[in-house]
């Protein structure tokens, strides 16, 4: 048979998963991480990153918006997926995650972003005109106060919704790694440490892709990049990724030490057919790579310019070699026999309902929404300093 | 106390148009949920009589032993005692029912043996298994081989 190596039972030959379920967690990932760089900002006051704030929170909800959209899109009958919701069991983890998603978009993601717009929405309802004025009516639900007790009382709730959102998105993407972490079946993904991997990896990327987001933003609208913040974004981005590879490299560890029955055919697996992935692209290209980069940032004094494009480089390599840990997770997990004894192949279709050009569009979806709603809710503040 | 209420009245919409979707998914799902959903499990009761509704594809063994009772016993007494008759010659309700103008096509003689009996790794050692194409080099099994009794 083309492709397949060994023995391999014959429901193993084609792999279920594919690359649109590789996007899920790499896009809910990029949620969780936003929100908790957000989230340095407001509970733990770290003032430096607070040009990145709305940014971030911004980010957080246009990738959220597009996170179910892979799987919907692999499910082939999206209309069944609300079923799940309707009817949900206890024993499935896909319906726990349906409500986890809701309760951080509606509870966390929207009330925070309502509080922290607030007065810019009701500005905007008195001062706009035409349709958009409806907009930003509608947007203040039917309310324009803005004394100052009032703005003291959002802040303190926006503080509380903060406070409750670090668990859940903690939950949110730690979840994610659950659903792999509890494949018993699997000794690719079956590891308790799956969650605490995957809710790292989120947080490194998400960091990175916010400070992406923020140098092109800054670009695109040619104000100077504030470089306190941008040090201090990388300084996290940095610290995350440090723990987050520490944790990668026990669980290695941990796995070459134990060498159970499967430790030998996954060994193979990673000297062969996941090599460029596994082993080029995320561990030297996407993780030393980055880390060298940030290490050398912290240890030695550059001009602006240079610790820009070095932040830079090293964040979109964080974004590569995330996506390649999705990616040997997911496609890797199933590239191997249960019987340990043979391999298949994963060959990605291009214009087909789970190939690459549906999972590039659902990639570019998240920035078109980002960009929509930087229209519509401004995230940025300079006239208030200029105000102040 | 009623200033702080003024000022923090603005609070209440968020949570009223959470409590309305909340209310408007309820109504839904009090609505589209069938009736007796989990009865007998987590399914629609429902769901039984819908299969049943299915036209059953297989015949039996029982109702092919019926007729064709010579190739009854020539498979009784081989090796594919225990192979029931239509794991070969694929579902036949519909001959079974109308034997006169449904007449079943004969299987594909070379790919149907070599479906169990290529040689496998995976299978047990004393299950009887060949490498096809070393085996007979393209010359059909029922040549050699009668696939009711397939003992030489």
């Amino acid at each position: 048979m083309s492709g397949v190596e060994g023995f391999m039972y014959p429901n193993e030959v084609e792999l279920q998963w594919s690359l649109l379920i590789v996007l899920y967690p790499y896009i809910t990932g990029l949620v969780a991480g936003a929100f908790i760089l957000a989230s340095l900002e407001r509970v733990f006051k770290v003032e430096a990153v607070k040009p990145t704030y709305r940014l971030a929170l911004l980010t957080a909800l246009a990738f959220l918006l597009v996170a179910p959209l892979p799987l919907q899109l692999h499910l082939g009958h999206p209309e069944r997926s609300f079923e799940m919701y309707l009817t949900p069991h206890r024993s499935s983890a896909m319906a726990m995650f349906g409500f986890v998603y809701l309760w951080y978009l509606t509870v966390v993601l929207l009330l925070e972003i309502w509080l922290e717009y607030r007065p810019d929405i009701v500005r905007f309802a008195q001062t706009r005109t035409g349709v958009t004025r409806w907009i930003y009516k509608a947007l203040t639900l039917g309310s324009e106060n803005l004394s100052p007790s009032s703005l003291r009382i959002d802040d303190r709730v926006g503080y509380v919704v903060t406070v409750i959102g670090i668990p859940s998105a903690f939950l949110l993407h730690g979840y994610v790694g659950f659903i792999f972490g509890s494949v018993k079946a699997n000794p690719w993904w079956s590891t308790p440490l799956m969650p605490v991997v995957f809710l790292f990896s989120a947080m490194t990327s998400g960091i990175a892709a916010v400070l992406v987001l923020y140098v092109i933003s800054m670009k695109l609208r040619k104000t100077p990049i504030d470089m306190r913040c941008l040090d201090t974004v990388a300084k996290y981005l940095f610290y995350t990724f440090v723990i987050d590879f520490s944790l990668e490299m026990l669980d290695l560890v941990q796995r070459t030490y134990e060498a159970d029955e499967s430790f030998r055919s996954l060994d193979f697996m990673v000297h062969t057919r996941l090599w460029l992935s596994q082993v080029v692209i995320q561990i030297f290209l996407g993780t030393l790579g980055p880390l060298a980069v940030l290490a050398v940032t912290q240890l030695r004094t550059f001009s602006e310019t240079l610790r820009r494009r070095l932040y830079i480089t090293a964040s979109l390599l964080t974004l590569v070699g995330i996506f390649a840990m999705r990616w040997n997770v997911v496609i890797g997990g199933q590239l191997f026999s249960k019987s340990f004894l043979g391999y298949t192949t994963y060959k990605v279709q291009f214009a087909a309902r789970e190939g690459l050009l549906p999972a590039i569009a659902l990639m570019i979806l998240p920035f078109v929404l980002f960009y929509a709603l930087v229209k519509l809710l401004p995230p940025w503040q300079e006239h208030k300093a200029t105000e102040a | 106390m009623n200033r702080f209420l003024r000022d923090s009245g603005h609070l209440a919409r968020p949570a009223l148009v959470l409590v309305a979707g909340l209310a408007v998914f309820l109504v839904v799902r009090g609505a589209v949920i069938p009736k007796n959903f989990g009865k007998y499990g987590h399914y629609r009761p429902a769901a039984l009589d819908l299969i049943r509704q299915h036209p059953a594809a297989f015949a039996g063994q029982d109702q092919c032993l019926a007729c064709h009772d010579e190739q009854a016993k020539t498979r009784a007494s081989g090796k594919h005692a225990h192979v029931a008759c239509e794991a070969c010659h694929g579902p036949q309700a519909p001959h079974a029912a109308d034997f006169v103008n449904v007449k079943p096509a004969l299987p594909d003689v070379a790919a149907l043996c070599a479906r169990c009996h290529e040689n496998d790794a995976a299978k047990p050692k004393n299950f009887p298994q060949v490498v096809t194409a070393e085996h007979s080099g393209g010359v059909v099994c029922n040549t050699c081989h009668q696939p009711h009794n397939p003992h030489l």
